[in-house]
């Protein structure tokens, strides 16, 4: 009796647990969508959630059946399953389980993958150079000229020339310089050349589904193309240091005309 | 419930009588079960260390407003009044990362219960190389003093993650814990590499050459066979980290730059290096580091598969076909490292080659996972504690098994890669799977190891306080994840997004609690089973593998004469004199041989 009842408990806790967790992670969601390549990482993640969700409430029912039907068993059922359900089982569950995760890849991730990284820069995207380092966020824009400056590491200096700019290069007197914070044009594609001074960061945008680390001696760049104007937040991704946590920068989306005003103001 | 038979009378071990001292069998000793016990004390110890931390990393998480005076006076370095410090945060999420992975699933899972049961399932009195065993063991107890002694230096102990990534983790200014406490950091993880190489060797070397006569590789129980494969694994997967390790220590105090470009600007001062490649090291650490959680996690299922059916009164289902997976996900580890990596830098053509080759690892595993979970199939089921562990392991399997489908996916990985997504799934595999299983070894081990029982009712207890929180624990992660939170803040009260996120994090850190303070219910009821334990019989789950036809605890130098093994490792639920079972010894006569 006592062994029934515990056997039934112990079907409910993993039987609850797929419920409930289910419930749960339903009621989760992601930062709200600002970019356009975005939506097709959002469909992947909502495949992903849709299909490992069945399988994971499934999954946990029969194992709670299981072990509810056999805290009851007085004898074992059949010893061994026949070598077809055995075969049929295991390449069934493995071949349904590789199609769910391959199909997935092949048919939704592949192709967004590819239109982030594949994208060349539009003629009229916004280009920005990114330059992290412990624990802010260097923006610089090309000005006027569309070139950047010449830049140096050996004439960098923390308070008067972060970037280390050689002011004696001319295509460097136009440039804008911000500190975290990041301007862009609605209606046109970002172009963002990440760079680092010390450590490694990573350029996470998470409304706009774009995470980049910034590695030092690299220049990775990202594309993407905002849907939406407002203000939104920038955060960092990977571990650089005591202020990782707080190494926050705003990242805003506002019209052509604000953007052409809050331009000539820097200037 | 069928009172528990007598088990028939083991056959007089050949007593090989060790005249040596104390120190010698007990402290020195070059037997395994010795060994075994060591490593599983030393791990269980470090253990304890690893819960504390994180208890400090969830009274941050879940309280980030909250003072505490009396962590100021316990540790002064720490704690500025009652606050906890940043520099104190990453030293402690670092080393309870490293603790956790190298320290105790290492030890107290790989180490210690394969030395302690690789011997005895293969029928042999030790291992291959019992010298380079006891040399194994302790250079595995000097690294793990080595980490803890980092604690006590100046700049405190490492930071920059477990999986310490340079330039932060190179340049001492770049964080504190980058001072003494990265170097030794790396020395300990070198001695740990060191031991841990010899004893995978030995294990190796002992399936292929003492096995008994009549146990061929497929008798073997799937224990073995998953010690193997990861033993394997790890020879292969060390050997590039401790170059990279080397290399780091090289970058660190020699004035090389393995990993360091040129015009790096740290505390507004220019590094002088040039040429490095910070990728690099994350290629190195990454090569070791996948094939490594597997080495954690095969033994784990292999555990979870034998004691299964001690419990099921049946066979495992489909032994063949889980030994081939055990094989197949052995070689697909080692050609998925980069989906640590999609947004690293990397080139994103290798971002598609290395989704599409994690995503395979899915058939071996979920053949495997079937396997066990229709193991329960047709059971006679008998929810003893190793039994409620063991389901508790396939449901944290599949569990963690799911979220790897969204992390391997490079293009869903973008948005959760280094979120608490990843935080979520990594504990449940190599957290969550490994500790229950390491509990359901333990309690089922247990009267094998130290002739006595562990109290039933405290271990079910155990149980559901750990399966329970641990679960609501990093399942929620995963949903943290989801919604943006990225992993080894301090405090997500800098940001907006993140601001709904407290409710969840309290809730996580209330679960982390209960889940640290039930764990005392373990520790109590393993001291007081060593002094008070029911004194137990040689079988007294009436198991079939080797070591069960030894008393309890065997003796030294185990079985003498090599036993003569008839038959595989899962004889169950056939007519035999002793009931439903017959140990692999049982003469093909007295009961029909089955596979």
């Amino acid at each position: 009796m006592l062994k029934k009842l515990e056997g039934s408990l112990v079907a409910l806790l993993f039987a609850g647990t797929a419920i409930i967790g289910a419930w749960w992670g339903a009621h989760a969601w992601l930062p709200s969508l600002a970019s356009r390549h975005g939506a097709g990482i959002d469909a992947m993640l909502k495949y992903l959630l849709l299909t490992t969700g069945v399988l994971f409430v499934t999954g946990y029912v029969v194992l709670a059946y299981f072990i509810w039907k056999g805290s009851r068993r007085d004898a074992i059922g059949k010893r061994f399953a026949s070598r077809r359900t055995e075969r049929l089982l295991a390449a069934g569950l493995g071949l349904t389980m590789a199609a769910v995760a391959e199909g997935g890849v092949l048919a939704i991730g592949m192709p967004v993958w590819s239109e982030y990284f594949d994208a060349a820069p539009t003629a009229d995207a916004i280009e920005i150079e990114v330059t992290a380092q412990q624990f802010m966020w260097n923006v610089r824009y090309p000005g006027p000229d569309g070139v950047f400056g010449r830049t140096n590491p050996t004439l960098v200096d923390d308070t008067a020339n972060p970037l280390g700019l050689d002011r004696s290069d001319p295509h460097g007197k136009d440039d804008v310089i911000a500190l975290n914070d990041i301007t862009v044009p609605f209606g046109r594609a970002v172009h963002v050349r990440l760079h680092s001074k010390d450590v490694i960061h990573s350029f996470f945008l998470p409304n706009f589904r774009v995470k980049q680390d910034a590695v030092p001696g690299m220049t990775p760049e990202v594309i993407f193309f905002p849907t939406q104007t407002g203000h939104f937040e920038l955060a960092c991704a990977e571990l650089c240091g005591l202020a990782h946590y707080r190494m926050r920068g705003t990242f805003n989306v506002v019209s052509q005309k604000e953007f052409d005003e809050w331009l000539k103001k820097q200037q | 419930m069928e009172p528990p038979r007598p088990p028939a009378p083991p056959p007089p071990p050949a007593p090989h009588h060790d005249t040596r001292g104390f120190v010698r069998r007990y402290i020195f000793s070059t037997d395994h079960k010795v060994i075994g016990i060591q490593y599983i004390v030393t791990g269980l110890l470090m253990a304890i260390v690893g819960a504390a931390l994180a208890s400090l990393i969830r009274l941050q998480l879940g309280f980030p407003d909250q003072q505490w005076p009396l962590l100021s006076k316990l540790l002064p370095a720490g704690y500025q009044g009652g606050v906890m410090l940043p520099e104190f945060y990453l030293a402690v999420v670092t080393m309870h990362g490293t603790i956790m992975v190298f320290f105790f699933i290492s030890y107290v899972l790989v180490s210690g219960f394969g030395n302690y049961l690789v011997p005895l399932q293969v029928g042999a009195n030790d291992m291959a190389f019992p010298f380079l065993n006891m040399l194994s063991y302790w250079i595995a107890f000097l690294s793990a003093a080595v980490l803890i002694f980092s604690f006590f230096v100046t700049g405190g102990a490492a930071a920059a993650g477990w999986t310490a990534y340079p330039p932060l983790s190179a340049l001492a200014a770049a964080v504190p814990g980058s001072q003494m406490g990265q170097t030794l950091w790396l020395l300990s993880m070198a001695l740990f590499i060191a031991s841990f190489t010899m004893s995978g060797l030995n294990i190796v070397a002992t399936v292929l050459s003492v096995r008994a006569p009549g146990l061929s590789m497929m008798r073997l129980p799937l224990t073995v066979w998953s010690y193997f494969v990861s033993s394997i694994l790890g020879l292969l997967a060390f050997p590039p980290l401790t170059a990279a390790a080397v290399m780091l220590l090289l970058d660190r105090h020699f004035g090389t730059s393995f990993f360091l470009p040129s015009g790096l600007i740290v505390a507004n001062k220019l590094v002088p290096a040039t040429g490095g490649s910070p990728l690099l090291w994350q290629h190195l650490f990454w090569f070791l580091g996948h094939p490594e959680v597997y080495v954690l996690q095969l033994p784990a299922l292999g555990i979870a598969c034998d004691i299964m059916p001690a419990f099921t009164r049946k066979p495992v289902f489909g032994y063949r076909a889980s030994v081939y997976c055990l094989m197949a996900v052995g070689c697909l580890s080692m050609i998925v490292w980069g989906h640590h990596m999609f947004v690293s830098g990397m080139s994103p053509f290798s971002g598609e080659y290395f989704s599409l080759a994690t995503m395979t690892i899915t058939v071996p595993m979920t053949i495997f996972g079937v396997n066990m979970l229709a193991s329960l199939w047709g059971a006679k089921l008998d929810l003893k504690s190793p039994m409620l562990f063991v389901c508790g392991v396939i449901a944290l399997f599949g569990s963690g098994g799911l979220g790897g489908l969204f992390l391997g996916n490079a293009t869903a990985d973008m948005q959760l890669h280094d979120t608490y997504f990843v935080v979520g799934h990594f504990h449940m595999m190599i957290g969550g799977v490994t500790l229950l299983s390491t509990f359901a070894a333990i309690y089922f081990w247990f009267p094998k190891m130290f002739g006595r029982s562990m109290n039933e009712t405290l271990a079910k207890a155990h149980f559901w306080l750990t399966f329970a929180p641990f679960f609501t624990i990093f399942f929620m992660q995963h949903f943290l994840g989801l919604q943006g939170a990225p992993r080894r803040y301090y405090a997500f009260t800098a940001y907006d997004y993140l601001r709904h996120t407290r409710g969840q994090n309290l809730v996580i850190s209330l679960a982390a609690f209960l889940l640290v303070s039930s764990q005392f219910l373990f520790l109590i009821n393993f001291v007081w089973s060593l002094v008070k334990g029911k004194v137990a019989a040689s079988n007294p789950w009436r198991a079939t593998t080797l070591e069960w036809t030894l008393p309890s605890p065997p003796p030294h130098g185990n079985f003498g004469t090599a036993p003569v093994v008839e038959r595989w490792a899962y004889e169950y639920g056939v007519p035999a004199p002793e009931g439903d079972f017959a140990t692999q010894t049982v003469p093909s006569a007295a009961v029909p041989v089955t596979a």
